[in-house]
């Protein structure tokens, strides 16, 4: 299924679980995503790893190192998704320079070819993307997922759900990843988007590794984004599949039983 | 003026610039993009700046016309004394501009990252004089190599965090200063030490460095033929070249650290050997891999020891307004030894790059030439010792 086809056929308790391409070890993404995938986890955020994952904190950054150590690259991560196709709903997130590098368009292309239905890249912020890059995304079918914090404002909400065509990714807390301390303080951004009315579908990423993070986000949104929890989860993993299995099993409780 | 060689509308020179920020800091860098060319030119601003700059600071700097130098080069060096500022370097007219801009805005927290320290010392010095808290950042590799300077800054009052991700150095502290900046977004200030990172800083940096060639213009009759500096991020040097940029009977030198020297692969001259791309959310040259993975630099100085530079840098590279070379740690080295002997002036490894450049090139007898001298060896005496 594509990120349309989820959205169509589900709207509400989706779980979205984002994870380092190329780790723990350079070739484990295809076993990561069959596991996802049949632990029914609707989407998948594949993350590009970078030398300086700016927005991230250190569970992530150190699994962008490892994995880099480890020899992965953007084009080995088509090649991989190429090779080995699972067929969940797949987005990728990474660094606005990783994909520069490559080349837009040729980046575009090959998310096209693997079935990638949509980007995330905090560091490119909307009005350059608008400006310079829409177009070429828009070639090839694939959508650009935005940000909203705590701190955006409603009249900046608004214009980011005009323009978005996918799902709307919020983020807990103003912060980088991996901060674990609870999101009760978040129920009044929460309630707020709630009450907005947006056309998009959203999404809540940031700070969510405990079952009732996950039962708190999805009384307010569609779906709950999960990052720093679920790589600290498989780090030392020797059995992928059983231990994403548990993992998400623990996490979801008896939402998807 | 001529606008061909400053920013566009939307903070871009040329190709380069822009904030690539993630939407987290979208509020501050929207707020400050908004907000600083105001408060830079309110008169009270202006005012409070002016007398720190001069009763605090010690400004204006000498430009020093140093004769013995001239003499070994056959030619008419002066020497802007930079180093001369308190706490020993330019990097103290940013820190100070920036304190006053903050408290303008509200913000009671200061961060900033810092390569050498001298920014970090300069940083914690404003914080100080002004009473408000901050935290330095500075990579495990460079508190080993500047510990004179950790020490200023944890008796001024600072908090120093030390960065142990990537090359644990200057590009890595900045990364946790951006990070720190992330989490703090409502009551904290990023102090950047140099002429990098999103529109607005690189301008906002280059004006207040640019009081260095506004009283240049005052200190010499008529133009140089001539202004050299260094360039890790690029603050001195604009500071020196900007009221020239106009002036194009000025030839306009900037110099990077080669390192081990441009043909290894320990060198920090990014304008030879980078390629375009994002680093510290500022489209600029850096170095960087086919694969668009920021490479380790690598200097004696650990000013310049850094991945990227100022994007109008980038710019006035493209236009070729700017002549940009680059030296060695060693040819660094000996040009400090010949100062420290011959004038009796130690500089700082990083100006040390700028005067090394006086070897490269013959001057005629008639030229004159201003060499900026952004700052002063105390802090380089280990590294001095050492390779001696
Ligand atoms: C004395 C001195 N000069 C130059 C630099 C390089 O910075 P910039 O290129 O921003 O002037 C530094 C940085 O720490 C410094 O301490």
């Amino acid at each position: 299924m594509n990120l349309e086809q989820v959205f169509n056929f589900k709207k509400n308790n989706l779980l979205n679980i984002y994870c380092t391409a190329g780790y723990p070890n350079l070739k484990d993404l295809p076993t990561v995503l069959k596991a996802l995938h049949e632990a029914e986890v609707d989407m998948v955020e594949i993350g590009i790893p970078y030398s300086d994952p700016l927005s991230d904190g250190p569970t992530i950054q150190a699994s962008n190192s490892r994995a880099l150590k480890n020899g992965i690259t953007l084009k080995r991560i088509f090649d991989q998704l190429e090779q080995h196709p699972v067929p969940i709903a797949k987005i990728m997130m990474g660094y606005f320079n990783s994909v520069f590098q490559f080349g837009i368009e040729r980046f575009c292309r090959r998310c096209q070819e693997v079935g990638v239905s949509a980007v995330i890249l905090p560091d490119l912020p909307l009005e350059i993307f608008i400006k310079k890059y829409k177009k070429t995304f828009d070639d090839f079918g694939l959508s650009m997922i935005f940000l909203i914090t705590p701190e955006t404002s409603e009249e900046r909400i608004r214009q980011i759900d005009q323009l978005s065509t996918s799902f709307i990714y919020a983020v807990s807390q103003s912060g980088t990843t991996g901060k674990t301390q609870g999101l009760e303080f978040t129920r009044t951004f929460l309630g707020k988007i709630k009450n907005m009315n947006l056309k998009n579908p959203i999404m809540m990423g940031f700070s969510i590794s405990q079952p009732e993070d996950l039962t708190l986000v999805h009384q307010y949104v569609n779906g709950a984004i999960i990052g720093s929890a679920f790589i600290r989860q498989i780090e030392k993993s020797t059995d992928l599949k059983k231990d994403i299995t548990s993992f998400i099993q623990h996490i979801t409780q008896k939402q998807f039983a | 003026m001529s606008t061909q060689y400053q920013i566009d509308e939307e903070g871009f020179y040329g190709e380069f610039g822009g904030a690539f920020i993630p939407e987290m800091l979208y509020p501050n860098i929207h707020e400050l993009q908004q907000q600083y060319l105001n408060i830079l030119n309110e008169e009270d601003f202006k005012a409070e700046l002016n007398v720190l700059l001069r009763d605090y600071v010690g400004r204006p700097t000498p430009l020093y016309h140093a004769t013995k130098l001239s003499k070994h080069f056959n030619t008419n060096i002066y020497l802007k004394r930079e180093d001369l500022c308190h706490t020993g370097a330019h990097k103290i007219n940013n820190a100070l501009g920036q304190v006053l801009l903050a408290k303008r805005l509200g913000k009671n927290r200061i961060i900033a990252e810092t390569g050498a320290g001298q920014h970090g010392v300069a940083t914690a010095t404003a914080c100080a004089v002004t009473g408000l808290p901050c935290v330095i950042y500075m990579g495990a590799k460079d508190i080993q190599r500047q510990a004179p300077n950790v020490a200023r800054m944890k008796l001024l009052g600072a908090e120093v965090v030390a960065v142990h991700s990537g090359s644990q150095t200057l590009k890595d502290a900045t990364n946790e200063a951006i990070r720190d900046w992330i989490n703090h977004p409502q009551d904290t200030h990023y102090i950047i030490g140099s002429a990098i990172g999103p529109h607005p800083y690189p301008d906002l940096v280059a004006r207040l460095q640019a009081v260095i060639s506004e009283e240049m213009k005052t200190q010499m009759q008529g133009n140089p033929d001539y202004i050299i500096a260094c360039v890790g991020g690029g603050s001195n040097a604009i500071g020196a070249f900007y009221h020239y940029i106009n002036d194009l009977d000025v030839k306009l030198i900037g110099v990077e650290a080669a390192g081990f020297g441009v043909g290894t692969n320990k060198t920090a001259a990014t304008l030879q050997l980078g390629s375009t791309g994002v680093l510290h959310a500022c489209m600029t040259k850096i170095l960087q891999t086919t694969d668009g993975q920021v490479i380790e630099p690598h200097s004696i100085s650990a000013g310049l020891d850094y991945p990227g530079i100022g994007p109008q840098h980038a710019h006035l590279d493209k236009t070729k307004r700017v002549l940009y070379k680059s030296v060695t740690d060693e040819e660094a080295l000996q040009a400090a030894y010949r100062l420290s002997q011959i004038e009796g002036i130690i500089p700082a490894l990083e100006s040390a790059h700028a005067l090394a450049f006086l070897e490269k090139q013959t001057f005629l007898p008639s030229d004159r030439v201003v060499v900026n001298l952004s700052g002063r060896g105390d802090k380089d005496l280990d590294v001095f010792i050492k390779n001696r």
